[in-house]
């Protein structure tokens, strides 16, 4: 990722992005490295770097950074966050990247599933009668197997 | 004390033994925990993908807890940082609460504003208090020494958690955990992430996030881990052996719950706290503790 190209920049997208919550305090970032030292991703994968997600993001390589794999990486931790010493939403701001690349349709195919999941079925893991049946022998209370609700919050 | 009891989707399919557990101390507390089987996901794990359709499946569950009366009460640390932020941002700001009211009005619902929402390990921390935590205890859990694990969502952002705990300097989880006797044994990188939230992304990545803890804890000498969130557990306790065989190694290390140490100290059996789930074997740990079975 290191390469910078400037020829693809948009300029418009430091504006797109500043309009947005988690994109409002980005150009406070003053470089000093406290995200990434912070950072649990860094720390064991070199892909990942939320400075250098920061900088691409200013530079205006909006293709570049949305059409990425390494924003997806961020755990949404809040580490980098809560130690800002600019006060930047870092977390926020991968929140928004990620919203914005998912629109555009580039979301890694566990995070669709996902997605899909939870707004069709309304839980990430749908009960069944089996899990029902091994709640009951524990006296736990049974959990529905379908939930209709979500059809009306999320029409067509 | 009563609360509506947000399962989350996580604890009722994966993590029954959190929920055994928590039952049974909460009960022993006079915690009153009203289930609502209409609850659904909290809305956390496609906040990634979709902020929007987040926020309004969180708002959701605010009015159903908003139709009983209550607030609610969470075990998942993620569902929780879910439904808090939602709480928070549909509290300070009309004009998202409008917006999300189109949609809730599909359901035939709209949200006031007003719904509180805890964790229980903070509700054990901030309103029931040592005292009457300490008068229920029947064992001392002297030899059990305990890495706690706070992990993110629990503490984080902090500016939707009212300071009721300090994400540099946590102490909620150690206090609690310390009122059993038990020793609380610290170790680099305490206040780090499990990794979990990029499991469905790469997995290599999110392993090696959790291999990073389970190392910095097997140069200490302690004996279990303790967690708060079905998440974290699924980092620790069930993918403690796929992280041992694929990097060569042995921690085999018992992951508890808070709930499940709390619920040992006030007398519990095994079964009572579903200890027999735990996926490392906590047997032999926990031998001293209970009579022959
Ligand atoms: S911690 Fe804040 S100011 Fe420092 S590099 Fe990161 S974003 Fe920039
Ligand atoms: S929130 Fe994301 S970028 Fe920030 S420290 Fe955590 S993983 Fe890294
Ligand atoms: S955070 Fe997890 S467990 Fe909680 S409701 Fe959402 S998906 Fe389910
Ligand atoms: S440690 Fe992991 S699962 Fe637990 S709260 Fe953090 S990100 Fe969520």
């Amino acid at each position: 990722m290191g390469n910078v190209d400037l020829e693809h920049a948009d300029m418009n997208f430091r504006k797109e992005l500043a309009r947005q919550p988690g994109g409002e305090k980005i150009s406070a970032c003053f470089m000093c490295r406290t995200c990434v030292a912070s950072c649990p991703i860094s720390a064991v994968n070199d892909r990942f770097h939320p400075l250098r997600i920061i900088r691409m993001a200013l530079y205006g390589l909006k293709e570049q950074v949305l059409s990425s794999d390494f924003i997806w990486l961020c755990s949404s931790c809040y580490a980098c966050q809560e130690r800002c010493p600019q006060g930047v939403s870092i977390t926020e701001f991968m929140t928004l990247l990620k919203n914005m690349a998912a629109k555009e349709g580039h979301m890694p195919a566990g995070i669709r599933a996902q997605l899909d999941l939870v707004k069709g079925e309304g839980r990430i893991y749908p009960i069944d009668d089996f899990d029902n049946k091994k709640r009951a022998k524990i006296d736990l209370p049974a959990v529905p197997t379908t939930c209709g609700v979500v059809k009306e919050l999320f029409p067509e | 004390m009563k609360y509506a009891f947000f399962l989350g989707c996580t604890i009722p399919a994966r993590s029954r033994n959190y929920e055994v557990s928590a039952r049974r101390v909460a009960d022993k507390l006079n915690i009153e925990l009203v289930d609502v089987k209409e609850f659904i996901c909290c809305g956390f794990p496609i906040k990634a993908s979709d902020q929007r359709s987040s926020e309004i499946m969180a708002a959701y569950n605010l009015c159903l807890a908003q139709e009983k009366n209550l607030d609610i009460l969470t075990l998942c640390s993620s569902c929780g940082s879910a439904l808090t932020e939602a709480a928070h941002h549909l509290s300070e700001d009309d004009n998202a609460r409008d917006e999300v009211n189109e949609h809730l009005a599909g359901a035939g619902l709209k949200y006031e504003g007003n719904v509180k929402v805890r964790h229980f390990a903070r509700v054990l921390f901030e309103d029931i208090g040592e005292d009457k935590i300490k008068e229920h205890f029947q064992k001392e859990l002297s030899d059990l020494k305990v890495a706690i694990h706070y992990g993110c969502h629990y503490l984080k952002p902090s500016e939707i958690y009212d300071g009721f705990d300090e994400v540099e300097a946590p102490r909620s989880l150690d206090e609690l955990v310390k009122l059993t006797g038990a020793e609380v044994v610290d170790y680099q990188g305490k206040k780090k992430c499990c990794g979990g939230p990029v499991l469905p992304v790469d997995e290599n990545v999110a392993l090696s996030v959790t291999k990073e803890k389970l190392d910095n804890i097997a140069v200490t000498d302690a004996n279990a881990m303790c967690l708060v969130c079905p998440f974290c557990s699924v980092m620790y306790d069930s993918n403690q052996k796929s992280i041992e065989s694929e990097y060569d190694t042995t921690y085999n290390l018992p992951v508890l719950y808070l709930t499940q140490i709390l619920g040992i100290a006030m007398g519990f059996d095994r079964k009572a706290l579903g200890l027999n789930m735990n996926v490392v074997k906590t047997k032999e740990l926990l031998s001293r503790y209970f009579s022959k079975e």
